[in-house]
């Protein structure tokens, strides 16, 4: 039984050493952005890095998620006669939950595994040691570029994965099914609030590129400097962050839409 | 022969080791010093009642088998782990009592070759060289080209400044790196394992350089290796490692002609000795199942 607790007891403590590991790292993070945000250059390049190579993945699933969307949301509107709210039903779908959720998956899978194999393999080459020893903080020089490198792209990438969507949502609903073109543009205009919808979606978007980016840059730095450990830390990128992305996606949508 | 390990006259060692006398336990005459220096890695101990004197202007080798703690040397004197007892001090200050702060302020005065050279690997030969000299000065462009192609000049590089690190040798990457260690002047170098894996041309030449750079630029070397002649060809003086221990000590002609076992082993490229050929258990005999039909 003695056994039994402390085991437990270590288990809880351990938890608890992790958390405020991860915490601390999150705030040291933070607490070296001032120098990198001075040298926007670096950040200019990562978003580029992160953002503009993401977006034929994001571009793409964004038109066929809008486009299944479109069938699928035609298919049960119809049901009821109310096919004329389907570019409704597409752009509330896309801007507060498609949009910025399945862009987070999917920029964890594309931007966030490269994102941990790149610091985790330059941990193995011993080339954050050798900044280190050249009096350069990695954390400040590396880390920070790239975690505000993704906080800027991930709102953005997420914006046009739902603007793509709405095409997507069009080109099948108004193009190939015959919805109405004015009823589809109308009802969407008419019935999306931009602090409510819009901007609530941008807030998800951003809180996602924090959790995702960061997830990366930590296991990327935390990583076992070997191939399997930097193997085994992309694995744990696409987990934690997917996982991250889905829980505060529901904890977030019960504080914004709670009506 | 140089002198090593001038201490203030009058004064013990162990007094100024336990901080009762407040004076700086380091020597003009020395950029770093290390005294009864004890570092382990949890239970196993790597370095142990260690004490060594590294002299300004010299280029000073440690050398010692695989394991002998040579490396742990360099990356305590580097600050990047702290020892659990004793003293490292570099130009007066005591490393492993720094913050970060401070041991990014005695880093400038720093320059370290790494084993495979840790050039970054998204950046050309030139970037890479003058990566130091863009984090840490305010020079215009023009004047970092002209210091960046001049380190690379000296390296024989020059004309290799737009390549990656993925299209030159491991030898050239090792000259880059090397470059990149000497960009802002230090006034210690380190090089840890400079000649591993390099053919016997780029060996030579690496020896070269590093003996050149150490008396053109006027810095104290510490040279960690295990290859005999390259280093003996260099080192004015030469420290022995083994098992974290210092087991002998003196100039490169002094250690040739040495009568201490390990050193005869370690020069001579001995199989047996000292260091013995068998790892440490039961005798083949024993692992037969011979030793009871005797």
């Amino acid at each position: 039984m003695t056994m039994f607790l402390g085991f437990i007891g270590g288990f809880v403590l351990d938890v608890f050493a992790r958390i405020g590991f991860v915490t601390r790292s999150f705030f040291g993070l933070l607490g070296k952005s001032p120098g990198a945000l001075r040298r926007p250059t670096l950040i200019s390049e990562q978003v580029h890095f992160i953002g503009n190579y993401s977006l034929l993945i994001i571009t793409v699933s964004g038109l066929f998620v809008g486009m299944v969307l479109g069938l699928q949301g035609y298919y049960t509107l119809s049901q009821f006669g109310a096919e004329e709210k389907l570019g409704q039903l597409v752009a509330l779908s896309l801007l507060r939950e498609l949009g910025p959720v399945v862009t987070a998956l999917l920029f964890a899978g594309r931007a966030g595994t490269s994102l941990t194999a790149e610091i985790g393999l330059m941990k193995a080459g011993e080339q954050l040691t050798a900044m280190e020893m050249m009096a350069v903080n990695p954390i400040q020089r590396v880390l920070a570029p790239r975690f505000w490198g993704g906080l800027i792209a991930m709102p953005v990438l997420a914006a046009v994965f739902s603007a793509i969507g709405v095409i997507g949502g069009y080109l099948v609903g108004v193009q190939l099914i015959g919805v109405d073109e004015g009823a589809f543009w109308s009802q969407m205009q008419a019935n999306i609030d931009v602090r409510r919808d819009i901007m609530n979606g941008v807030i998800k978007s951003f809180v996602f590129g924090i959790a995702v980016t960061f997830t990366a840059l930590f296991q990327g730095y935390e990583a076992q400097p070997t191939p399997e450990g930097v193997s085994r830390a992309t694995t744990r990128t696409v987990v934690i962050a997917s996982l991250m992305v889905l829980g505060l996606d529901f904890v977030m949508t019960a504080l914004m839409f709670n009506k | 022969m140089i002198r090593i390990g001038l201490r203030p006259a009058g004064i013990g060692l162990s007094a100024l080791q336990y901080g009762i006398l407040k004076i700086p336990i380091f020597t003009v005459s020395n950029l770093v010093e290390i005294r009864d220096l004890h570092f382990s890695y949890g239970d196993r101990p790597i370095l142990q009642n260690l004490s060594m004197d590294f002299p300004r202007g010299k280029l000073i080798a440690v050398m010692g088998g695989s394991g002998s703690g040579k490396t742990t040397v360099l990356r305590l004197i580097g600050g990047q782990i702290k020892a659990q007892r004793g003293t490292v001090a570099v130009n007066g200050d005591i490393v492993n009592q720094l913050d970060t702060e401070g041991l990014y302020r005695l880093r400038r005065k720093m320059g370290m070759l790494f084993q495979f050279g840790a050039l970054f690997t998204d950046l050309t030969v030139f970037e890479n060289v003058a990566f130091p000299l863009r984090e840490h000065t305010d020079l215009p462009e023009e004047l970092i080209r002209d210091l960046v192609l001049m380190r690379l000049n000296a390296v024989g590089l020059r004309n290799a400044a737009g390549l990656k690190p993925n299209e030159i040798s491991g030898g050239m990457a090792r000259r880059v790196a090397l470059a990149r260690a000497v960009a802002l002047d230090p006034a210690l170098i380190m090089y840890d394992e400079p000649f591993a894996g390099l053919d016997p041309i780029s060996m030579g030449v690496t020896a070269n350089l590093i003996r050149n750079l150490n008396d053109a630029l006027g810095s104290t070397s510490i040279l960690v290796s295990h290859d005999v002649n390259e280093t003996f060809m260099i080192a004015d003086y030469v420290y022995f490692l083994s098992a974290g221990r210092i087991v002998a000590a003196g100039t490169p002609e002094e250690m040739r002609h040495s009568a201490d076992p390990y050193v005869k082993q370690f020069v001579n490229a001995e199989p047996d000795g000292p260091v013995p050929f068998h790892y440490p258990g039961k005798s083949l005999a024993e692992d037969l199942g011979l030793e009871g039909k005797r």
